[in-house]
């Protein structure tokens, strides 16, 4: 077993709707190896960012556990929980209304360390800068400029930057591309693996867009209505999935290439309310191999090859 | 002659920092049955390209030049009154959000119902059995139900179905599907591009695909005009732009662009600097300061689209590729 520096067991969020509870995760697992980056995708409302959230518990877990090299974050308060989230930081979607627009662009990634007194006078200066200049903003042209003044891609740049002040390990990005122009969107991906690199970073990379994540990840998980319904290396899910959902969803997946083969397999329907989610395998409702069994009991994760994990009665066999 | 067929056209919005060349000398023709895919980044002028094209520009705070000429009809300068007798029996719209494309308190068969009554003078119970015919056929499940309902009833999905109903309800000539799957996820997306892919073949209509995103265009359309700071920098068949693409600005889209098929941690050339700012352009090439292949000339002069040998496929630049690069 590798190094796990994030273990996640059985996690559930569930928000109250009326006089129901809508349960956003239900009972989620998954390990976060040292130094890796594991991606998350999924289709909007599967709970991919209610995941990532719940991890730093910016909205609060219902169940399960979540430790940090094995410091349990689920029962953290106080000073411990805010001393946890020095340790791992996100990174939002909408890279404008993460940044406080009234505010320079020097004291935004300083915020963390005058919070935490860790680098004062001279040496706080110098940090900034050094951290401006390793996402590509200059800090003497720009540094005193305000967060509105920049543009999307620009203010990832000032995000990422904030992020490392206290040299996180994990960093979770929330979609953080999805907001950018593609050439935009390339320097950032870039930027983001220089830095992981630099940082010795491990990264849970949150996306709903297939090829980004996986130009980025080691691994993937894939979620559908609040369950992972497959895990492994990039890419033998990619070239060998054994989930049903993720074969569909991989066949969506557009290529830029005229020639790229047509696969009109297109997945049908909807996903279901997850205010009454579909009793036994929550995708059995779409799923055109289910049968009787998946709406009686939900399939239980299991092992298919080395490290490739699905959560199906009938998987996919490898030759397809 | 072309259905559509756009000669010279621009467009000035005037903005409170000054006057902005939205599309500059935009040349296009869409033949019958024919999809044009339109791609760029966002303020190319793609979206101010098919809003013009429709007539749809604030008058107030644009102006256009040029001329946009559908079956003959010039529409640009046209009256309201003499558009209005054009939109949906001979171009219609689909917009990239399907929310504010609807009105939010108004029953979507009834919003359907509208373009039927106007337009084709329908009755009112006749319009309603069309719309829910319509509806039937965009792939809506029990129409009838959904004839009563309410835009925010809907997932997006859904609501996409229903504009493209409405589009399609006069069955015009031409459509103009602005973005139409941006905001849907990709399973969704699949269903709503076959949905359009069917119907077009089906009622043999035109259209215009705009997009910024490259895999949408890249099996879905015939023709394909790659667009920068509002000019076409590339165009020509789509299988000639993205196999022997010769503009430097549309290798580096297709470059930057990652791929399912990549392998993981694959580096992405990512084009240097950010588009420019229409509001300052130079007289070179627009794309010269972030090219890599940019000559003293091309910071000096522009380039004019042209096409060098007797194929259709045009480009606008000084230092073209080699082609099979």
């Amino acid at each position: 077993m590798s190094d796990v520096l994030l273990s996640v067991r059985e996690l559930t969020v569930s928000f109250p709707h009326g006089a129901h509870r809508v349960s956003a995760v239900a009972g989620v697992s998954f390990d976060v190896l040292r130094g890796e980056t594991l991606g998350l995708v999924g289709e909007s409302g599967c709970g991919k960012s209610t995941t990532g959230k719940a991890l730093m518990r910016i909205v609060e877990p219902t169940g399960g556990s979540v430790s940090l090299e094995g410091v349990e974050i689920t029962t953290a308060s106080g000073r411990a929980l805010r001393q946890l989230r020095t340790r791992m930081q996100m990174i939002f979607q909408d890279p404008i209304s993460s940044l406080n627009p009234r505010r320079r662009v020097r004291d935004i990634v300083a915020e963390p360390l005058d919070c935490w007194k860790s680098a004062t006078g001279s040496e706080r200066d110098a940090l900034v800068s050094t951290l401006l200049n390793q996402v590509g903003i200059d800090p003497v042209a720009n540094g005193t400029r305000y967060a509105r003044e920049f543009s999307g891609g620009q203010c990832q740049r000032i995000s990422i930057a904030r992020s490392l002040a206290m040299r996180p390990q994990l960093l979770i990005c929330d979609e953080m591309v999805s907001a950018l122009d593609v050439s935009v969107q390339a320097q950032i991906l870039n930027l983001l693996e220089d830095l992981k690199a630099e940082y010795g970073l491990t990264l849970l990379f949150i996306a709903h867009d297939l090829a980004v994540v996986k130009n980025v990840s080691d691994r993937v998980a894939v979620m559908y209505l609040g369950t992972i319904c497959e895990i492994g290396p990039a890419d033998v899910l990619y070239e060998t999935p054994a989930h049903p959902y993720t074969k569909f969803l991989l066949s969506a997946a557009l290529e830029a290439d005229p020639d790229a083969p047509q696969n009109r397999e297109v997945l049908q329907g909807e996903p279901p309310s997850p205010l009454d989610p579909p009793s036994g395998c929550r995708f059995r409702t779409r799923c055109p191999l289910a049968q009787e069994r998946c709406a009686l009991e939900a399939p239980l994760a299991r092992e298919v090859s080395a490290g490739h994990q699905v959560a199906c009665h009938f998987p996919l066999a490898r030759t397809t | 002659m072309s259905l559509l067929d756009v000669q010279n056209l621009s467009v000035t919005l005037h903005t409170p920092h000054g006057d902005l060349p939205a599309v500059a000398d935009v040349s296009l023709s869409v033949g019958a049955e024919e999809t044009l895919g339109i791609v760029g980044e966002s303020g190319s002028g793609k979206t101010m390209l098919a809003r013009s094209i429709m007539g749809l520009l604030p008058r107030a705070r644009a102006s256009a030049s040029g001329s946009v000429k559908l079956k003959g009809v010039e529409m640009v300068g046209a009256r309201a009154s003499d558009l209005r007798r054009l939109w949906a029996t001979e171009v219609a719209m689909i917009f990239q959000d399907p929310m504010t494309a609807l009105n939010p308190v108004m029953r979507v068969g009834r919003q359907i119902d509208e373009t039927l009554r106007v337009r084709l003078g329908l009755s009112r119970s006749a319009a309603r059995a069309r719309a829910i015919e319509l509806l039937e056929m965009v792939g809506i499940p029990s129409p009838e139900k959904r004839y009563a309902a309410y835009p925010g009833q809907l997932s997006g999905g859904m609501r996409q179905r229903v504009v493209i109903a409405m589009a399609l309800a006069a069955s015009p000539s031409l459509i103009l599907a602005d973005e139409p799957t941006t905001g849907l996820d990709v399973t969704i997306q699949a269903q709503i591009l076959n949905l359009l892919d069917e119907l077009q073949a089906r009622l043999h209509t035109s259209m215009i695909l705009i997009t910024h995103d490259l895999g949408v265009v890249a099996t879905r359309t015939s023709h394909l005009a790659v667009m920068y700071a509002g000019r076409i920098v590339e165009t020509g068949t789509t299988r000639d732009v993205f196999a022997r693409h010769r503009m430097p600005y549309t290798r580096a889209l297709l470059e930057s662009s990652p791929r399912v098929s990549n392998p993981a941690h694959t580096r992405l050339t990512a084009i240097p600097g950010r588009p420019p700012n229409l509001l300052r352009l130079g007289e070179g090439c627009a794309f010269a300061p972030r090219c890599g292949f940019a000559s003293e000339r091309c910071h000096r002069e522009r380039p004019e689209l042209s096409v060098p040998d007797e194929s259709s496929h045009a480009f606008a630049c000084f230092n073209p590729l080699e082609v099979g690069r």
